[in-house]
């Protein structure tokens, strides 16, 4: 076993590890974020997406102590700091874009990147910008919805009455 | 009401955002694998790698021996545990029960699928008893696997020789028309013919499935948490079926849970595991399925091979139909699995036309494959697809407009209620409007200007129509029973008003994405007057909640609902004696309006929290005839399914060069009667046609000759991803609201899923006849690329 | 997973000592080899991460060469070299999707050699130079069947260099469930010629279309393909297509690379 130390949401966190430990298990079971997530084990689903440095990764297809002390963030460092729902959060409440919940975690890590490399992308490109993050629930309308409404495209309003 | 007022009361009619989504936004959720018991133990099943097969040894010795192994358990430790069983017998066509294999939870002496539980290792850590399965040794005398539907039928290799046939029932509905039928078909001016496939499919709902079992030894306690969409339902499957466990000794609960689609209502042998080698243990036993594992253990859906016939009149009136239908069951009897291909089937074989004659024949057929069960619609998307392909080929055939053969033979809107050749009776529906509400969203005036665009770029566009009725609101329990079914379907809530006026309601539903802790306390909230903040709603827990059937077949809002009106309004008339007791008026003048209790005619009046108050401190209150609380539970057994309706349009452009299909636009014009929150009900038709559309274009669950799933994971099962949908547009403004339950809501959770296959179909057939390939009558689903350039080909 | 030990040397010699290890293996961005281990389809000892190995990563053109190392994730080799090799660029922006291109890289994408992969047309197609640690492989050597290559044991790609072409496309077709190439084409046109490379349509992997590439240099139109048919009995047949479906798509493809080149 092997002591491995991240920055997890700004916070130090360590635990012990073996080769095969995942990041995504570091983060579930040894700092006990459980928010992450693991739909599939073929690196498709997008469930356990995660941001690395800034840049969004599948943790199911890390191994921990290959990122051994680097920055990772998380779906439970995305609020603001009084636990209210930052921009992206919010816009996919306004416009219902969560049924389950299971994916949501990973689709708003993908989404921040993906707004973060774009921060007004087209329709199109928000499809397939999240073209490794798979949704059963919501046929991904008001994901995509969401994600406009996060970049300042739509109002507020018009998307959760239309 | 106005809009606006609606929307600020939170009530019905409102499109509150959901609460439940401030959990899942910031990974504070509570799924079945966040959880955690202090001891315990993970499960890794050992599962069969063929797809049928003799075991001939199991040598778990060198692995009981390996770091951290608690126990290697196999079919021997089970010994005493009964069967998982079926619920829902069907009778066939000579009265004859159906074939009902025994179902372990290990295998028995044989394997019969591809991912059937052999043994099971249970270790300190998942490592650990992965580690350890590898030195099990299995041995294993393969034998043929019974794949192809019309052979295992015919003869030969059996599934379970002690059947003595692969043939489990052979279902005729409805048996009496038979020779009507014939007869209608022997006078017809035209018949049109079709065979086609529904193909297989995996729910895949996003979380995977997990069991943890608990057992607490000084009590005799089990509790089992559990991916599953009706916690009732699992405790009584298992405890009295399989494990022999009465129910005040064991609990269930169902914590949040990642999507279901019909995958989680089954009793899964991994539950009865876990519950049962916790209890043998006495420590806490988890297991979570990996994806792959998923793929070969979660019930798969559909699965039918069809042969289906229209006769028409000289006027193309309808005058019969006709089908014959290979159902696929698998290597088991899942759950409710008997009931998707006959009376989730073949009472929907009118369809919403007024055809006179049907009779349906469905053959159910043991494999070695996975059992099959209902998913997203459950037979009634198979129904759909046949009929409305059939429909659009007769027009095919006729040279007429497949919008006007629909209407000309639709039931019209004043012949509700109807009765059915197919023994169900629509209580409402207005057929023609939803039809035209699709012909002006569509804007099909429209579209002869955008195929022409389209093949300006080299590229075919079709429009495809469908209409379709289902039945949801599953069901009325006495019905049911006489059809087979060894359940009850009602609901259940309790209402618990608390001291200070908040509100607790338990209901027996379950919400796996549906957003019932929402939209139940919108009702509540309007039928009291008191703002919805004040109602929590509680589900998923044997151990607080009422005996309920849980989530499943469009039927929360329409039962389970209808379970919290019955209770709420139970509160409200013991509510309005007490206020009629502080107030000193007659009970009947007490109005409770806005939260807000009033004597009619006079300016005296009690605030909701005052008669709550004087509930729980009784002091000024009638108890020589009312006991003190406000506590009440109802049970809801509807008087007839629910029947939503609707026109779905597609329009798509077919490369071909290639055989890509793309869906470049969807509408879908649905009446679901009285909507509560229109936000979530477009919800749940957007994640409905994504299925639909995906079955008809992309997932395939397709197995060898020899049993092998060769779509087993995400890299060969083609999951619908963002790029591959448009916007959708839907509408629910041609409401005809439910005459039998007090909402008058039918239900939406099915819709999308069962209404959006024909019409993807139709759409592509139509693109290729356009581009003159009219030698094309049919392509399977799903329309993949090759399969579409291998049409254009012959 | 099996059991194993990682390692993270920083520099390429400890890495290639590490690698000396028995049942060592190399671990690039992982993304096809981490599901491969969850399966249990691959067991090593020990892993050596290249992932910590500052001269194997970036992206350099200098006379008419775009040299890419071999540890650089697709991500950074869509947005370096979009403006020396757009094609490449391309094909690099559109490898898995954006979580996997923030790992996955071009050395572990050539030295895995999947049939349906994209990066082996645009090394083949281009004539790149594979540079390892000994030496260098020119790509018509390098791949050399499925899953197969010229690497030895204990041998790490460092570098890929790629001439880089007058015009050239690549155009994918997508399996519809795994996204990886069903067919996918690449076209370089080269002073001295045309090379086409197909990728995810034959049973040997990676393939010269040389019957392509003859009326290319000669006419480089779609139309001068319009008699060429490759033979669908040498393709990939699965559940998403036939081989006569792959050889067709081949064709097609390729006279939408050279339209979009």
């Amino acid at each position: 076993m092997t002591k491995v130390t991240m920055t997890v949401n700004g916070k130090a966190v360590s635990a012990e590890t073996e080769g095969r430990t995942l990041l995504v298990q570091f983060l579930r079971e040894g700092a006990g974020l459980t928010g992450t997530h693991v739909g599939c084990d073929t690196s498709q689903c997008g469930a356990c997406t995660v941001h690395v440095n800034g840049q969004a990764v599948k943790s199911c297809t890390i191994f921990a102590q290959d990122v051994a002390g680097a920055e990772v963030r998380t779906i439970e460092g995305m609020a603001h700091a009084d636990g209210s729902l930052n921009p992206l959060q919010q816009a996919f409440n306004d416009c219902h874009g969560l049924q389950c919940g299971f994916c949501t975690p990973g689709m708003v890590m993908a989404s921040a990147a993906l707004l973060a490399n774009n921060p007004r992308p087209t329709e199109a490109e928000i499809r397939h910008g999240l073209e490794g993050n798979i949704c059963r629930c919501t046929g991904y309308h008001n994901i995509v919805k969401a994600v406009l409404q996060a970049s300042g495209q739509t109002d507020t309003q018009g998307v959760a009455a239309e | 009401m106005p809009k606006d007022e609606i929307a600020n009361k939170g009530g019905i009619g409102a499109s509150t955002k959901r609460r439940e989504d401030l959990r899942f936004l910031t990974g504070k959720g509570r799924y079945t694998d966040d959880i955690n018991i202090r001891g315990q133990l993970y499960a890794h099943f050992i599962r069969s790698e063929v797809a049928h097969g003799r075991i001939i040894s199991i040598d778990a010795s060198a692995a009981e021996a390996m770091p951290g192994v608690a126990k290697v358990f196999t079919s021997a430790d089970f010994a005493q545990a009964g069967s998982i069983p079926c619920g829902w017998q069907v009778t066939d066509r000579h009265g004859k029960a159906m074939l009902e294999p025994k179902h372990p939870i290990l295998a028995e002496g044989k394997v019969r699928h591809v991912g059937d539980p052999i043994a099971v290792v249970v270790a300190e850590t998942l490592d650990q008893a992965r580690d350890a399965a590898e030195a099990v040794v299995i041995e294993i005398e393969e034998l043929p696997a019974v794949m192809d539907m019309k052979a295992a039928v015919a003869g030969g290799d059996l599934v379970h020789e002690e059947l003595g046939s692969n043939l489990c029932f052979d279902w005729g509905f409805v048996e009496e028309n038979k020779a009507a039928v014939e007869e209608a078909f022997a006078k017809a001016a035209h018949v049109t013919t079709l065979e086609l496939v529904n193909n297989r499919l995996v729910a895949n709902p996003m979380e995977p499935r997990v069991a943890v079992g608990d057992f607490e030894e000084w009590t005799g306690q089990h509790t089992l948490y559990t991916t599953s969409q009706n916690p009732h339902v699992i405790r009584l499957l298992m405890g009295a079926f399989v494990l022999s466990i009465p129910e005040h000794k064991l609990r269930v609960v169902a914590p949040d849970v990642g999507g279901g689609f019909g995958s989680k209502i089954f009793h899964y042998a991994e539950e009865a595991f876990v519950t049962k080698a916790a209890h043998i243990l006495k420590r806490p036993v988890k297991w979570t399925s990996t994806r792959s594992e998923a793929f070969v253990t979660d019930a798969h859906g559909r699965d039918h091979v069809t042969k289906i016939q229209l006769a028409l009149d000289a006027q193309n009136n309808f005058t019969a139909l006709r089908t014959d239908t290979y159902a696929n069951m698998g290597a088991y009897l899942s759950t409710f699995a008997p009931s998707v291909p006959t009376w989730l089937h073949g009472t929907l074989m009118a369809g919403n036309y007024k055809t006179p004659l049907i009779y349906v024949n469905v053959k159910a057929v043991f494999t070695n494959t996975v059992p099959v069960d209902a998913y997203r619609g459950a037979g009634r998307p198979e129904a759909t697809f046949q009929l409305e392909r059939l429909v659009d080929q007769a027009a095919r055939e006729l040279g007429v407009s497949p919008f006007d053969l629909r209407r000309q033979n639709f039931i019209q809107p004043d012949q509700f209620p109807y009765q059915t050749p197919v023994a169900v009776v629509y209580d409402t529906g207005n057929y023609q409007a939803t039809l035209d509400k699709l012909v002006e969203m569509a804007d099909v005036a429209g579209f002869e200007a955008r195929a022409a665009e389209s093949k300006s770029r080299g590229k075919l566009r079709g429009f495809g129509l469908a209409h379709y009725i289902e039945a949801c609101g599953i069901a009325p329990s006495n019905l049911v029973g006489q059809l087979g079914a060894r359940a009850g379907l009602y609901e259940s809530a309790s209402v618990r008003v608390n001291a200070t006026g908040s509100i607790t309601v338990f209901t027996g539903s379950h919400s796996h994405g549906q957003g019932h802790e929402t939209t139940f306390a919108q009702v509540v909230s309007d039928m009291i007057g008191i703002d919805a903040s004040q109602i929590e709603i509680v589900h998923g827990d044997t151990s607080n909640t009422p005996m309920g059937m849980g989530t499943y077949g469009s039927r929360s809002l329409a039962v389970g609902g209808s379970a919290m009106v019955k209770a709420t309004n139970k509160i409200i008339n013991k509510a309005k004696k007490i206020a009629a007791h502080l107030m000193e008026a007659s009970e009947a003048d007490i109005e409770l309006k806005d939260g807000v209790f009033t004597v009619a005619g006079t300016d005296k009046s009690k605030t909701w929290v005052d008669v709550t108050l004087a509930a729980y401190v009784p002091h000024n209150y009638p108890l020589e005839n009312l006991e003190p609380g406000l506590e009440e539970t109802a049970f809801y057994d509807p008087s007839n399914f629910t029947y939503p309706a609707g026109a779905y349009g597609c329009e798509v452009e077919v490369d071909p060069e290639t055989g890509k299909v793309e869906v470049v636009a969807f509408s879908a014009a649905d009446d679901f009667g009285n909507v509560v929150n229109p936000m979530i009900v477009e919800g749940q038709v957007h994640g409905g046609l994504a299925q639909g559309i995906g079955q008809a274009l992309l997932e395939h669950c397709v197995y060898d000759e020899n049993g092998q799933l060769l779509s087993g994971s995400y890299m060969d099962y083609a999951m619908p991803r963002a790029d591959d949908f448009p916007m959708f547009q839907v509408d629910h403004s041609c409401a005809t609201p439910c005459t039998h339950n007090p909402l008058g809501v039918k239900g939406c959770g099915e819709a999308g899923a069962i209404g959006s296959p024909p019409a993807v179909i139709n759409a592509v057939l139509d693109a290729l006849h356009r581009g003159g390939f009219t030698h094309v009558t049919h392509i399977d689903m799903p329309a993949s690329p090759s399969r579409v350039w291998a049409a254009m080909q012959r | 997973m099996q059991s194993f030990d990682l390692v993270k040397p920083s520099t390429l010699a400890e890495a290639v000592s590490a690698l000396a290890a028995d049942g060592a293996q190399a671990l690039s961005g992982g993304q096809t080899l981490i599901p491969v281990m969850k399966q249990r389809l691959a067991a090593p000892s020990v892993l050596v991460s290249l992932g910590g190995i500052a001269e194997m990563r970036g992206v350099a053109a200098a006379q008419g060469v775009l040299r890419i190392g071999a540890a650089t994730p697709h991500a950074a080799v869509a947005r370096e070299a979009a403006a020396h090799y757009p094609a490449l660029a391309k094909l690099a922006g559109g490898i898995g999707d954006p979580a996997v291109r923030n790992r996955g890289t071009i050395g572990g994408s050539l030295a895995n050699n999947d049939p349906s992969a994209c990066y082996p047309s645009a090394a083949l197609a281009s004539g790149a130079t594979i540079v390892t640690n000994r030496r260098q492989i020119a790509a018509d050597d390098f791949f050399q069947g499925l899953f197969t290559t010229a690497l030895q044991e204990g041998e790490i790609i460092t570098e890929v260099q790629f001439p880089i072409p007058e015009r050239a496309a690549y155009v994918k077709f997508e399996q519809p469930a795994s996204r990886f190439a069903l067919t996918a084409v690449f076209v370089a046109k080269y002073a001295n010629g045309v090379r086409v490379a197909v990728t995810g349509a034959s049973n040997d992997g990676v393939l010269r279309w040389k019957a392509a590439e003859e009326r290319l240099s000669a006419n480089f139109s779609a139309s001068a393909l319009s008699d060429l048919n490759l033979s669908g009995a040498d393709m990939m047949a699965d559940l998403h297509g036939s081989g006569d479906y792959r050889a067709h798509l081949a064709k097609v493809l390729t006279g939408r690379a050279v339209a979009a080149s």
